[in-house]
């Protein structure tokens, strides 16, 4: 009579490869993994309640914090939220550059992926390589909002400060250089015996399975759904770009590796589109009782700084209603859910994070692994602890 | 108009007892409905409707209203690409509601999430605990009757007064 007794393994809160303060409990007969519990909530800051007493734009630097690692991705669901609770129609500069930085945004997010990721079954290079290139978006993101990280940029009806002198330029750069780079990522991983072995057919989920789950982005496209908001419910102006949106067929780790390998270079491509399409004009819209004035104006004459006070200390009202914003976070649907009683601050705002739901999988691709498949696992959902506890 | 929309119409005709609200806002169809069939109606919208991706639940506190709670299902269809609200009324006498994680499994933990933050029971819930507070946590912090600086404490004033 075999010993039918498990043992529990506790992983984390504080572990390496469970990307921030998660913790698994794990029950396991000998190596292979009967049960994951995950614990979350380490993290959790109460963005939600603190928004309910923040005017629109005071909750801007608070979307920052949710997905560190892809901000203005963030900060893109939430103007766009309100945007469609004040009916407001944003010029297309500030359309154009939203969705430069939304793709370079993806781009940043998607190295941290594949560093990480890799870091995690063995493979250390990549790590090294893909931050270095990291940081060429990092230093572009500084000289546009000031901060690395946390860039807090768009507003409600466009962008903070128009792009400094030179962005072209920079961007051109990023779009020459980026393909070489994930030519090297691909060349150090996609024929790696180690890596293959490890990632092809773990963490199965199939694509029924994944939308019963919940699964979106490109975890869901790697179990070979054919589905991208950018493309299917267009936002801040995506219908004007051509791109492809990659699917997968196998629905394991190595099929996900390969759809965000080829996301990536699908963002380049929109970028460059994008940045042709860059055309000289206004940044923010045509709506005094909603954007601040100029700084020239705020400065130089009394109307103008009584404007900017009076946006900034007492907000804008909004219309009473209720809408919900999707938009295509490197990680997966980023929804804001706004009801409005026609104050000044959100009734409720709900975030809804890809990451809290792509997590929730984890018990159904886990169970019957080894156990040092389940940090494959983890880095294939290419979570964020930041936007799961929230 | 919401009048038109694909899922309101075969609602209407199936559940038309318990629809109480049918509203549209820039763009997006919201509909209410009583909380005693919720399970059917979205078992319908599901298999019937192909609204096969439960996106969200949360739910939105108004205090001093009755029904005081509404649940708020954000649901997608991925083959039709459209999305509906349905919202369902739980008062504050009888706070539960019953578990769609029949329908979709998504609804498990976001079903936690709503019965940490506002208290609201999810009727033959598989795993009914808290997620994000602590387990030992007294109070549901997204009421609109919990004070945003916790319990027991002097309200924040802003650090010049």
């Amino acid at each position: 009579m075999a010993n039918k007794e498990t043992m529990t393994v506790n992983m984390g809160p504080q572990h390496p490869s469970t990307h921030g303060v998660l913790r698994l409990v794990i029950e396991l007969d000998g190596e292979i993994i009967e049960k994951v519990t995950p614990h979350i909530g380490y993290l959790h800051r109460g963005v939600e309640k603190l928004s309910e007493h923040r005017t629109y734009h005071q909750t801007i630097p608070l979307t920052d914090r949710l997905d560190y690692l892809a901000p203005m991705s963030n900060n893109l669901g939430y103007v766009l939220a309100v945007e469609k609770l004040l009916g407001l129609q944003i010029p297309e500069r500030a359309e154009t550059v939203r969705v430069i930085l939304a793709e370079l945004t993806r781009l940043k997010s998607h190295l941290v992926w594949i560093a990480c990721h890799a870091l995690d079954i063995g493979a250390m290079t990549v790590f090294i390589y893909a931050f270095r290139e990291r940081e060429k978006i990092m230093e572009l993101y500084e000289k546009i909002s000031g901060a690395r990280m946390t860039s807090n940029y768009f507003r409600v009806g466009g962008l903070s400060s128009d792009v400094y002198p030179g962005f072209e330029k920079d961007v051109q750069e990023i779009i020459d250089t980026f393909p070489g780079y994930i030519d090297t990522y691909e060349g150090l991983l996609t024929k790696n015996t180690i890596w293959l072995q490890r990632t092809i057919g773990n963490g199965i989920i199939s694509a029924e399975d994944a939308i019963d789950a919940g699964i979106t982005g490109p975890a869901l496209r790697g179990s070979g759904v054919d589905w991208d908001l950018r493309r299917d419910n267009p936002y801040t102006g995506y219908e004007k770009y051509s791109f492809k949106v990659p699917v997968g067929e196998k629905c394991d780790t190595f099929d996900r590796y390969k759809v965000r390998l080829i996301e990536m270079r699908e963002a380049i491509k929109i970028v460059s589109q994008a940045l042709k399409n860059l055309k000289p004009g206004p940044i923010l819209a045509d709506a005094p009782q909603v954007v601040y004035p100029s700084k020239e104006s705020t400065y130089n004459s009394i109307e103008g700084l009584i404007h900017h006070f009076k946006i900034a200390s007492e907000g804008f009202p909004v219309p009473e209603g209720e809408v919900y914003q999707g938009v295509e976070a490197p990680k997966g649907e980023l929804g804001y859910y706004i009801v409005s009683d026609g104050g000044n601050k959100p009734y409720r705002m709900r975030v809804r994070p890809p990451s809290f739901v792509n997590l929730s999988a984890i018990e159904k691709m886990a169970k019957g692994a080894m156990i040092a498949d389940l940090v494959a696992v983890i880095g294939t959902l290419d979570i964020v602890l930041g936007e799961i506890d929230r | 108009m919401a009048e038109n929309n694909r899922a309101v119409i075969k609602l209407k005709e199936r559940f038309a007892a318990d629809i109480v609200e049918v509203k549209e806002f820039r763009g997006e169809v919201t509909v209410t409905v009583k909380k005693e069939n919720i399970v059917e109606i979205c078992n319908f919208l599901k298999t019937t409707l192909a609204y096969n991706l439960l996106t969200d639940v949360t739910a939105v506190d108004y205090l001093g209203q009755e029904p005081r709670f509404l649940v708020v299902y954000n649901i997608y269809s991925i083959p039709n690409k459209d999305r509906l609200r349905v919202k369902a009324q739980v008062s504050e006498s009888d706070c539960s509601i019953d578990t769609v994680t029949k329908v979709w499994s998504t609804a498990d933990w976001l079903e936690r999430e709503v019965f940490d933050l506002f208290g609201i029971t999810f009727n033959n819930h598989p795993d009914l605990r808290r997620i994000l507070m602590t387990d030992d946590w007294v109070g549901h912090p997204l009421r609109k009757d919990y004070p945003l600086q916790g319990p027991d404490r002097e309200p924040y004033k802003g650090r010049l007064s």
